[in-house]
Parts: structure tokens; sequence; C-alpha cells
């Protein structure tokens, strides 16, 4: 296969008293040794829950229904608790969104770094402190010695999401799946934060899968991007065409409300409406309700990722057959 | 910076030090326990030594009334015994046996409490209706028929010997169900905190999960309740051994000294209940002080009281 994570046809539903809810609804996406994509969508297009099903740490009433997450060549799905523990945290690391609530407030930091390489690696302490210190160096750490004996409220937001970084590295992952890593940070550490993702990324032979809505933050990091909405990929494809030329409604939506786009002083361009939860997704294209260029077969049939160029652009929308 | 350093510098110390009441339970609550644990050494007789009492001495009041005695500061009791020596002894006897209960019963509901809280579910389930069933049974039952059933079967000679330890895990038994429902408690507003998924994340199984990341964060109130469960504790062996299940009198306790005395009282020798029963309610009082303190202090949301 060749690729290093690969996802087919992935649908996880959600077990409730009154019957399941699809949260992802046969997503499908490949990740190359050393890429770095982005996933995007607004709140509950099921982003995250993607990130889960790739660790297999879907909470309670969610689960895999059918598809499959090939890791290095490996089904993890069908992985025991035991063989995946030895992937995550290992070969996956994940990094979380906010960094004020990942870390243990009354661990300290150089416990908790060491914590992680002896879950996995046999080691003696001292080692691992070492191999602790040699990563906070990496990210860039102000005076990383006395950080080890410091507990996580005496380090600054963006010094923490550093740390977890840094403990993200320690086992030397070839995939680091970032969950809005940036979101609880202002913008000038969101600029430092990403740049060391960029960074670490090349040094360290990793691959990035960044989980965002800031479209500007992918534009910035990713080679590639796939767009979500309502549990589906509706457009995917490199960062430099989905940017400049996103084909699907609602791609080019989301980057007509960036404000960047628009003159001072004008007002923000938005997407009408609001996207469907799961319970009530409409039947064919789920966004057709807010789409502003639907044709009559939108409304009934759901409509495939199809590509629309040569560079591997990828679209689902009626709309696009015919322009 | 150091341990010591920190300590220094510590929240903790620097309210403790504005609180006139914690400072002086504390230092009361301290000279208790040393005079307590170094009893052979402090107290003027050894009345486990059963060759230095004399029967002749008995009900002496304390020296400086009618009749008293300078040998017995605090008069002596109906056996006999030097009455200041007894109730030092009698005050270890009870502080070890409240320690020991309340270290037994923390053991017990603190892995009751995770292992309910942390699975959810049918444990859950099973765990806590356990803990409302020995909710339910009054200490006094368990312990009437836990001694019952010691005397019966290791015959009453070797009941002095092991009522210590019977004593402990009698309180223990009917105690702990305290520690696991506040424990479940927290653990359950813990668990679903990001640094526990952030631990299953990095491949951690559920021990280290349960006991390194969750158990430290569910200290706070464990403390709290400690306190208050160690003069708990103390209390319930000082009425067991009123009801006359506790401690023998050859080793008595404070409560069994109160029983004691108790039957003389309006024979006029008030002194054997009046002193033991002083000695009980100020070593009670200071600890519940303290533990007030505490839950202040650990309580975040009445910093700005």
């Amino acid at each position: 296969m060749g690729h290093l994570l690969e996802i087919q046809d992935l649908v996880v539903k959600f077990g409730l008293r009154f019957g399941d809810l699809t949260a992802i609804d046969g997503v499908s996406f490949t990740l190359n040794k050393r890429e770095r994509m982005g996933i995007v969508g607004e709140s509950g297009a099921g982003k995250s829950v993607t990130g889960f099903a790739i660790v297999n740490l879907l909470s309670k009433p969610g689960y895999i229904h059918a598809g499959r997450v090939l890791f290095e060549g490996i089904e993890l799905n069908r992985l025991s608790d035991e063989e995946i523990r030895k992937v995550r945290g290992n070969r996956i690391s994940m990094i979380f969104q906010d960094p004020m609530m990942t870390l243990n407030p009354v661990l300290t930091i150089g416990t908790q770094m060491t914590e992680t390489v002896l879950a996995h690696k046999e080691m003696r302490k001292t080692d691992a402190m070492d191999l602790a210190l040699e990563k906070l160096k990496k990210v860039y750490i102000p005076s990383p010695e006395k950080r080890l004996s410091q507990y996580p409220h005496e380090c600054s937001g963006g010094m923490r999401q550093r740390i977890v970084i840094a403990i993200a590295l320690l086992t030397n992952p070839s995939l680091i799946i970032a969950d809005e890593p940036t979101t609880a940070l202002d913008v000038t550490i969101q600029a430092g934060i990403m740049d060391l993702l960029i960074e670490l990324c090349e040094t360290e032979d990793m691959s990035l899968l960044l989980i965002t809505h800031d479209l500007a933050v992918v534009s910035q990091v990713t080679e590639k991007i796939a767009v979500m909405y309502a549990g589906r990929i509706v457009e995917s494809g490199h960062t430099d065409d989905i940017i400049h030329t996103p084909r699907h409604p609602y791609t080019q939506g989301l980057i007509k409300a960036l404000p960047g786009a628009l003159e001072a002083g004008s007002r923000l361009n938005q997407i009408p409406g609001m996207m469907p939860t799961l319970t009530d997704i409409p039947p064919g294209c789920p966004f057709h309700p807010r789409c502003s260029v639907g044709v009559p077969r939108c409304g009934t049939e759901t409509p495939i990722l199809m590509s629309v160029n040569d560079r591997n652009q990828m679209v689902a929308c009626h709309a696009l057959r015919r322009p | 910076m150091s341990a010591w350093e920190r300590f220094r510098q510590s929240y903790l110390l620097h309210s403790f030090k504005r609180d006139p009441i914690a400072v002086i339970s504390f230092v009361v609550l301290m000279a208790l326990i040393t005079v307590a644990l170094s009893a052979p050494v402090v107290a003027p007789y050894n009345t486990y030594d059963a060759a230095t009492i004399d029967i002749m001495d008995a009900e002496i009041p304390p020296s400086w009334m009618e009749g008293g005695d300078r040998r017995f500061s605090l008069g002596t009791d109906i056996q006999g015994r030097c009455l200041l020596s007894t109730m030092i002894y009698g005050l270890r006897v009870s502080f070890l046996i409240g320690c020991g209960a309340v270290v037994v019963q923390a053991l017990i509901g603190i892995l009751v409490g995770l292992f309910s809280g942390y699975f959810g579910g049918r444990t859950d389930a099973l765990l806590m209706r356990i803990t409302d069933i020995q909710f339910a049974i009054p200490y006094l039952i368990v312990a009437i028929f836990a001694s019952a059933i010691f005397k019966l079967a290791f015959g009453v000679g070797r009941y002095e010997e092991l009522a210590v330890p019977l004593l402990i895990i009698i309180i223990a038994v009917s105690h702990w169900p305290i520690y696991a429902r506040t424990v479940r408690a927290s653990v359950l507003g813990e668990k679903n905190k990001e640094y526990v998924e952030a631990a299953r994340v990095i491949g951690l199984s559920h021990r280290p999960i349960i006991f390194r990341h969750i158990l430290p964060n569910t200290m706070t109130p464990v403390l709290v309740i400690s306190t208050i469960q160690v003069a708990e504790a103390v209390m319930s062996e000082a009425a067991l051994s009123f009801l006359g299940l506790g401690m023998p009198i050859t080793k008595p306790s404070l409560g069994s000294l109160i029983r004691s005395g108790f039957e003389y009282i309006f024979s006029g020798s008030w002194w054997i209940t009046f002193f033991p029963g002083a000695l009980l309610v100020i070593f009670v009082l200071v600890i519940l002080l303290l533990g007030d303190w505490l839950r202040d202090v650990l309580n975040p949301r009445l910093y700005k009281g």
C-alpha cells in the first residue's frame, strides 16, 4: 500500500436508546509518510470523532460500525485493547485542544513525561528523564531543566502546549493527531506552536493530522485538506487547490467567510443556516438546505466524491457535474 | 526550590498562622499525642503492671481535695490505679484505635470508591449497593455480633490480647462507606477531565490511570473527612467501651475508664468519670476544629469568604 495511514469507508455510530446515530458516514482518506493533512469543518462535523476513531478511543456509546483503519499496514480497529495500547501513544500520539486540562494538575511535568516513556519502553528512570529533557529542548522551552520538577500550574498556556507536544514526541511517533491544538491559545502563540509543529514534522520524520475549524491555520500548515460536513468529506485535495479554487459550495462559503478576503468595514459573509444535528440529517446531500446552487437531485440522492481535476481534488456535489 | 521552602511559602502555612484556633488546636493535639505515645516514659505509674497496684489505694480523691494523696495528683480509680497514668495509657489506646480504624476504613473505602467511580456501570451498581447495605447496619450491632462471636471462638482470655485489632476492624468495617461515597463522587468528576483522556491516549492501562492520575486528585476531600473520621472513630471506640464491648478494664481506653467510674459517680467518686471524659472531649474537639480549618483552607470556593 505504501500509505502511512489509510482510512477506508469509516462509519462511526453512537448507540443510543432511541436508535443509532451516524456520526461519521463513509469517510475515506490516506496520509503518506511525512505528509501534513488538515481536517476542517464546523463543530459537530465529525472531525474529532474521526481522530478518536483512528486510535480506537471512541467514548462509550460510540463504536466503529464499518470500514477499516490501516496504520503502517496494520488494521487498528481489529486490535485488542492490549495491542492497541502499544500503538497508541507510541507510534501515534495525540495533542488536545486545551493544554490547561490535558496535564494532570498534581503531578510534576517530569513525572508525567517519564511515565509516558516507561509505559512503552523498558528503560531506567534516569534515562527517561534525560529523554524528557532532550524533547523539552526540541520544543524550545526556556530553562527545560527547571520545568521537569515544576507543576503544570507554574507554566503559561503556550508553554504547556509545548510540553504536551514534547510528551507526544517522547516515543518518536510516526503520526501525530492534533485536535484543535491552538484553539485555547492566543494568536501570536498559535503561530509559534504551528511553526513548531511544521518544523518537528520535518526534523523528526512525522506525519501530522491536524483537526481544526480554522481554515487560516490549516492553509499555512498542511499540504492536503479534507473538508467535512455532517459526518462526510465534501471536498478534499491539495491545500492550494482548496484555498484558491474551492469547488464545493460549502468550501466556497467557508473561504468567503474568512475576514481577510474582505475590504475593511464591509459585512462578513456567512453561510445561511446551521449545520444539521445528527438526529435529523436531511436526505440526499446533507448540505442542500443551505446550498445556493442546488439542483433537483440534491434532495434525494447523496453525492459521492468525484475527481474534478488531475491534481486529485475530489468534490461531492451534484451541481458540479454539469457546470 | 526545596520542599521545605515550598512549604514555608505555601498558602496552607500562611492561613494556619493567621488562625489562632487552628494554632491552639494543633498545639494541644500535638501535646496530647506526644504524651499518649510516650506513655511509659511520661506516666508516673505503669498501670499495666499489676504489681504496682494496691487495692487499698482505691477511690482516693484528687490531691488538692480533702483525703487526697500526694502520690496521685488526679486521684485513683476503683482498682487503686493512678488515674492520671491510666488516662495517659487510655488516651494512647484510644488514639491508636482511632488512627488504625481510619487507616483501614480509608483503604477499603478509597479502593471501593475508585473502582466504583472509574468503571461505572455494573461494577458501580454492585459496589454502591454493598456500600448502602453496610451503611444501613448500625455499628453497634456489628460490634455486638463480632465481639460475641470472637469471645465464643477464642475465649475471653484471648479477647484481652486481641481487643485492639478487633476494635479497629469493627470500627473500620462499619465506617468505610463514607469514604467510598466521597471518593466515588470526586472520581466521577475527575474521570471525564481531559488529563485522564490524555493518559489513555499515551497508552496507559487502567491501573496507572486510576492510582497515579485520578487518586491524587481525589485526596483533598479524603484528607478532610479523615480528620472527622479519626474523631468519629475515637468516639465510637469510647461508646463501645462504655457499653462493655470495647477495651477490657485491665487495659482501659478512655471509654472503659468513663464506664468504670460511672457506677461510683453517685457515691461521690466523680473524678473517675470526669477527668477521662474531659480528656476525651478535648481530644475530639481539637481534632474536629483542625478538620474544620483544613476544610476551609482546601476548599478554593471559600478563599474569598
